[in-house]
Order: structure tokens, then C-alpha cells, then sequence
């Protein structure tokens, strides 16, 4: 488990990583050979030494892809700093000057930044010209005075200590040390409704675990290459249902904002579409995942009398994810239609799956089915789907599918389709959409239109 | 983690160094099996074209970060949660807000969309995972019908409605038994905390992101490490990633407010996504693979296509 040992009060270790990172960046752009070009800088009629102007073009240059990105982080961190209108950390894709931030002030040299800091720095804004405090900065002052009343006194003489020493030093030495400052506090104590880059959201708590954990692996190891053909297999087999990748028909409805697409990919359709179709080959899991699937399945194993292994099946599933309380009774209703001796849809399992399943099921559970519902899986999966797969049943579905025209991008390109809504997912369930409901459903209008035939 | 108590002439050092020395012994297996990397055996795959993908829908309408999504299995509804105490339902297709739930808490730092698309279930803060079902009814006071199913210690990071058997946790990504609550597999070769951890769609590996700027790509059966993304403008870390339909692609989101595009087997990155003005907490690929929706602390949701 890692153990926080650094010593900065509290850092958070995801920061320090990522500031180091930004660092060695900065460093390797100063290096005399390497890195940027550097000169003095004339700022009104002060010279600033090591200024850099075309700021843009020589990161462009010097890191080659996301150098905009990049190099607007560096700035947004304050690793560099505008010279003029410094109050503003944005990298402009002008000739505009830049300097690099000192290390002294570098965000995780001087971390956290304290409120006494914060306080002097702003006395010394005060004294140096009365009024050039901005409101934010002048309601903070006056809160911190509030707050540190008991060392204000201090804070005052630290302040007018800082400012003679810089009285002491050339003109562009001084400029230099405000802007570097300023550019400090610009990211340690932004000003309202600026972008806080120092906003790392909650605070993970630390797991610091006493106890010693010893993991027990019983997982045999494939040969790694079986294991990474595998996923070039999987990824060669769904390329084309990849819709990111090689679009979808008859458009993207993100895109063209026609949902066509959606509409011929529900789940229930007269005729569903042919990447859909040739899913159900790829795996027995998909087949059973698709509604439409499943019951093409059911209507094969209907009609090879062995219907009863995928109704089983589906029972277990049911109890694996349906509601607690209904276990009992649906684990008393499998065993009355399934397992029992004499069942009417007796499934065939072996001997010693059937005593550990009966065993289990004098404390049922949730997963009580489970190998079981194993079995049939597997018995299905490597008998009956192959034969599927090569049946009249599963070939005509194939040559009946659809494969939608890809449209054609409209002729107008201002015109934006009309985008409607759908019915809610959360209305559907207050119809009744089972195949018994249908069939009462079809009794029902049956009567209605006889009664109706008599008027 | 089995957790028996200490034994006579066991301290806590002890175990610990049997600890190390087992992991030690335990990586060392691990090596002595192939030393092949996935993008050596995928070198034979066609490289990946120039993908076009743009923002084509902004949510706005949260007051803060958005800090968690999900999919509905419609493919075009989606919810999320925000640092305002609200989770929003939309039609991303239409940009309308059909639901708003507005949590006593703040820092609603997880979402799921049910399967039925009835419900959704939130937490965060306020320790609890609630669940409110969704009423069409718009007079209905959806906060009033809010159903508590689980009470925490602490906040409640990560809920979803379908099983999940993983966590990331510190530097390790733990594999759990769901039925025996056993620790089944164990992996640490991240530098920083992970962030996020997502299947591969067969379900045979997974991805990882972490704050130390990489993503990690494991694979289950052969129990190791396989490939590794990263590169060295890349300085931010990772917070979360996900996989298109195929699995050919890998999309993370970034602290740096983008999202990189990832070749799966040939471990290169494909395209860079900039649009959001803050983190990335959340990148999650629709049901049908269509689109991908990206949260972010800049207080919108982007879906991309």
C-alpha cells in the first residue's frame, strides 16, 4: 500500500508527479544548447533580461504535436508568464513576450502557500500604491487581517522590509521580481471566477492497511501469445460493427441526425439488419444476448424437441438477476419443471452436478443454479448452436436480412434534420410487451371486432 | 483477502517480508512465461485510417463539475451527477433534460442507468448508493420516492447496476469474486493510483488508468501486463477510459482536459480530442458504440462521434 512520507504537509502525490513532470519540460526548454532562444526584452523603457517573443512558434517548433496544448498548460501553471497584461495566464499566438517562472516560485517548491505569505505580499501591494489592490485582493486583505490580527504586526514590518530591499535593486530586477510574484499568486490564490488549476477535487482517503494480505492465485496461465492473438481475432471479428471506426448504415445518427439507424436496430424489428445477423455466428454468448436471437433459437430447438435446455436457461438467469425475494419461488418452480424426476421439461445433466445441485437446494441462493445452468450452457453451446449456425433456419434469416443504403450526404448541408424524441424507456414498462400478452392481446381485438361487426 | 489472525511466532514484519518474497517469486513466473509484447504480435494489423471524430452535442446545464455518467440502453439517453448535488437525466439526442434529482449532498461522485431504464442509481457523499425511479410524471417529487439500498463508511465512489468484478485501488487492480468475496487475481505495475479500471469487450482483459499518466492494458488469462500507453508530451494523468464496440480503440480522459484516442493491440496513439475546458472525469462508449460521452469538470458533457 503506498505510505505518504513526504514531508510538505499533506501534498497529494498525483500533484507532485505531474508537477515534476512539467518541470523537467521546463528545465530541458532553458538548456543553453537545446533549448529556446532567449534575449533581453525591451518592456516600455525598461530592458527585461531572457525574454522569449514568438512564444508559440518556438514550442511549435521544439515539441512538435500538442505544442499549443502543452504549452498552454505550462502557462496555465505558471511555469511561464506573460510580461504584459500579466494578469491574464493564457499563451497568445502573438509576438507578446514570456518569461520563465523561477524555480523559487515554482507551485511545488513553495507548497502549500501559506497565508502569512499571501498576507505580506498583499501589504506590500498596499503600501507600494495605495489603491492598487484590486476588489478581490482588497476583501481578502481585510479578511486576513481579520484572521491573523495576532501577527499583523509582523506581516506589516516584513512587507516594508521586502520593498526597501527592492528599492536596492535595478529597475528591471524589480520588475522582473513583481511579475514573478504576481504570476505566483495569480495560480496559489486565483481571483474569483478565474479557472483554478490547483482544484484537484476530493481528497482520496489513504488506505494504509495493517493487515498483510496474501493473494492465493489458482489462475493458470495461457501462453501469452494465445492470449494476444486472441484479441486480434476479436478486434478483426467486430471491425466492421465498430461504428467509431468504420461508420455505420444508413448513417451515424450523431452525425446526420437521422435515427434511422436506431429504428432498424431495435430490438424487437420484422427484419433485422445483416451485421446484426451475422453477430449471433461470432459467439453463443451473442446470440443469447440479442432478444431476437434467443428466440430464433427457440424456435430451432423447438423443432429438434430439446427446447427445454434453453427455457432452463433462461430460468436460471432469472434468478441470478432478479429480485431477492422471489428466489424461493422460482428455485421451487425449476426444480418442479426441470430437475425433478418425471419433469415435464426434464433437462439432462450429469449425475454429479444434478446431486450437488439438489444438495444446494435444501439453502437456496442467488447462484444456487450455477453449474447447472453451466451444464446446459456448455450443451448447448457446443451442440445444438454449431447446428444452428449451419441450418436452413439460420441461413434463410441471413438472406433475408437488411443491409440499409449508406445515405448520401444531403445536398443542402445547412438544412439540420429535425431531431424528435423517443419514448421513454421508463413508459415502456407500462405496457405489457410478453408473447402472452400479445397472443390475449390478439384474443381480445378478436372479440372486439366480432362485437364490433354487429353494430 | 483472507484475513486470519496471527500465529504463534508470526509478527507483522515477518509476514510481510513472506509477502514480498512470494510476489517476488510470484513475477518471476510471470516473466519466465513469453516475453512478447502486444504490438509485436499485432505488427501483421492493418494500421488504424484518420478517424474524424467531433464534438456534435454539448450538454449544458449543470452548475459544477460533472463528475460521473452512464448510458442508458436506448443508446441516446444518458445520465449524470455533478458537484452540485444534481443528477440530470437527458436525451442526449434531443439536448433535453427529461429528469432533475437534486441530492441533499454535494459531490455526487457516481451514476448508473438501470438495465430496465426505469431507475438510476447515484451516490457520494452522503455514504449512501439511492435509487430514484424514474417518473414521467412531471409533477412528481422524484427526491421523495428515493430508495436507500446501501449505507457506507465512508463516500461512495462507484456504483453500476451490473456486476461489477473490479476495483482499482492505490497502485493495484484487484479482481473479485463476486460469489466468494475472494480476491481471485492481483496486478501493480502502475507508478501512481489508478483511476479507473474497464473490461476489454470479450471480458478476457482489461484497461487501466492512473495518474501516472499511462494507461495499462491486462490480460486475465495470461495474468499479467501486456501493453502499455503512453508517451512523453503526455505529462497529466489519466482519469478514466473506456473501449469502442470492437475493442480496436481506447479513449482515456485526461487532468489535462483532453481525451487521447488509443490503438488497442498496436499501442500507438491514434488522435488527440480537445473541446473541454477542464478535466475529464468520465469518457464512457454508448450501448451500439455509435458515440462517446465525455463528463467534465468544466461543467458540460460532450458526445462525440
Amino acid at each position: 500500500m503506498t505510505i505518504n512520507t513526504l514531508a510538505k504537509g499533506g501534498w497529494d502525490r498525483e500533484q507532485m508527479a505531474c508537477f515534476r513532470k512539467m518541470e523537467k519540460v521546463i528545465v530541458a526548454m532553458q538548456d543553453p544548447d537545446m533549448g529556446m532562444k532567449m534575449r533581453n526584452q525591451r518592456l516600455l523603457i525598461t530592458v527585461i533580461p531572457h525574454a522569449m517573443t514568438g512564444v508559440l512558434g518556438e514550442l511549435l517548433l521544439w515539441c512538435l504535436t500538442e505544442a499549443v496544448h502543452l504549452s498552454g498548460m505550462l502557462v496555465r501553471y505558471g511555469y511561464i508568464y506573460p510580461l504584459k497584461e500579466p494578469r491574464s495566464l493564457v499563451l497568445r499566438p502573438d509576438e507578446s513576450p514570456y518569461r520563465f517562472q523561477t524555480p523559487y516560485f515554482w507551485t511545488s517548491t513553495r507548497w502549500p502557500a501559506s497565508e502569512l505569505d499571501y498576507a505580506i505580499y498583499l501589504a506590500k501591494k498596499n503600501i507600494r500604491k495605495q489603491g492598487e489592490l484590486m476588489e478581490y485582493e482588497k476583501e481578502r486583505y481585510s479578511l486576513l487581517h481579520k484572521r491573523i490580527n495576532h501577527t499583523w504586526d509582523f506581516v506589516v514590518m516584513q512587507a516594508r522590509e521586502q520593498l526597501r530591499a527592492s528599492k536596492q535593486r535595478r529597475k528591471a530586477d524589480r520588475i522582473v521580481l513583481e511579475c514573478q510574484e504576481q504570476a505566483y499568486w495569480l495560480i496559489n490564490r486565483p481571483p474569483p471566477g478565474a479557472h483554478n488549476v490547483l482544484d484537484m477535487g476530493l481528497e482520496r482517503p489513504n488506505n494504509f492497511s495493517k493487515t498483510v494480505g496474501v493473494f492465493v492465485y489458482d489462475v493458470p496461465s495461457l501462453c501469452i501469445c494465445v492470449c494476444m492473438c486472441s484479441f486480434v481475432k476479436y478486434s478483426e471479428q467486430y471491425q466492421n460493427h465498430d461504428p467509431i471506426m468504420q461508420g455505420c448504415l444508413p448513417s451515424n445518427p450523431w452525425i446526420s441526425d437521422d435515427t434511422a439507424h436506431w429504428t432498424m436496430s431495435s430490438e424487437i424489428v420484422p427484419t433485422p439488419t445483416r451485421l446484426r445477423v451475422e453477430r449471433w455466428s461470432f459467439s453463443f454468448m451473442e446470440l443469447l444476448k440479442d432478444i431476437m436471437g434467443m428466440r430464433e433459437f427457440m424456435l430451432y430447438l423447438e423443432k429438434e424437441f430439446s427446447a427445454e435446455n434453453l427455457c432452463f436457461w433462461q430460468a436460471c438467469e432469472d434468478i441470478r438477476h432478479g429480485e431477492s425475494s422471489r428466489i424461493l419461488e422460482k428455485v421451487e418452480d425449476i426444480y418442479k419443471n426441470f430437475l425433478a424426476p418425471g419433469a415435464a421439461r426434464w433437462v439432462n445433466i450429469d449425475s454429479k452436478t444434478m446431486d450437488k445441485t439438489l444438495q444446494g437446494l435444501r439453502h437456496p441462493h442467488r447462484f444456487v443454479m450455477d453449474d447447472a445452468q453451466m451444464h446446459i450452457y456448455f450443451l448447448m453451446k457446443k451442440d445444438s448452436y454449431p447446428r444452428y449456425l449451419k441450418s436452413d433456419l439460420y441461413k434463410n434469416m441471413l438472406a433475408k436480412a437488411i443491409v440499409p443504403q449508406e445515405t448520401k450526404k444531403s445536398v443542402f448541408p445547412f438544412m439540420r434534420r429535425q431531431r424528435h424524441s423517443s419514448p421513454s424507456p421508463a413508459q415502456a414498462v407500462i405496457q405489457v410487451t410478453e408473447e402472452d400478452g400479445h397472443a390475449k392481446g390478439a384474443g381480445r381485438a378478436g372479440t372486439n371486432s366480432a362485437a364490433g361487426s354487429h353494430v | 483477502m483472507a484475513c486470519k489472525g496471527l500465529q504463534e511466532g508470526e509478527t507483522v514484519a515477518s509476514l510481510k517480508k513472506e509477502s514480498e518474497s512470494l510476489k517476488k517469486k510470484l513475477d518471476e513466473e510471470r516473466g519466465k512465461l513469453s516475453d512478447i509484447e502486444l504490438n509485436q504480435v499485432a505488427e501483421k494489423v492493418e494500421v488504424l485510417g484518420p478517424l474524424c471524430i467531433k464534438t456534435r452535442r454539448v450538454l449544458k446545464g449543470h452548475g459544477n463539475k460533472v463528475l460521473c455518467m452512464d448510458w442508458c440502453k436506448d443508446k441516446r439517453r444518458l445520465v449524470s451527477s455533478s458537484q452540485d448535488g444534481k443528477v440530470i437525466v437527458w436525451d442526449a439526442f434531443t439536448l433535453n433534460k427529461e429528469h432533475a434529482v437534486s441530492l441533499p449532498c454535494t459531490w455526487v461522485l457516481t451514476c448508473a442507468y438501470a438495465p430496465s431504464g426505469c431507475a438510476v442509481a447515484c451516490g457520494g457523499l452522503d455514504n449512501k448508493c439511492s435509487v430514484f425511479p424514474l417518473s414521467l410524471d412531471k409533477n412528481e417529487n422524484l427526491s421523495a420516492k428515493k430508495k436507500s439500498v446501501a449505507m457506507h463508511t465512508n463516500y461512495v465512489s462507484g456504483c453500476t447496476f451490473t456486476s461489477s468484478d473490479m476495483q482499482g485501488c492505490d497502485k493495484k487492480a484487484n479482481v473479485w469474486d463476486m460469489r466468494s468475496g475472494q480476491n481471485v487475481q492481483s496486478f501493480e505495475t502502475h507508478e501512481s493510483d489508478i483511476n479507473c479500471v474497464k473490461y476489454y469487450p470479450s471480458g478476457d482483459a482489461f484497461a487501466s488508468a492512473s495518474d501516472d499518466a499511462t494507461c495499462r492494458f491486462y490480460d486475465l488469462r495470461a495474468d499479467r501486463e501486456v501493453a502499455i500507453y503512453q508517451k512523453d508530451s503526455i505529462i497529466f494523468g489519466a482519469s478514466t477510459v473506456d473501449f469502442s464496440l470492437s475493442g480496436r480503440l481506447l479513449f482515456a480522459g485526461y487532468n489535462d482536459y483532453t481525451i487521447n484516442l488509443w490503438d488497442t493491440l498496436k499501442g500507438t496513439r491514434v488522435s488527440v480530442l480537445f473541446g473541454h475546458e477542464n478535466r475529464v472525469s468520465r469518457v464512457r462508449v454508448s450501448p451500439d458504440g455509435t458515440a462517446l460521452c465525455s463528463a467534465s469538470w468544466d461543467n458540460t458533457l460532450r458526445i462525440w462521434s
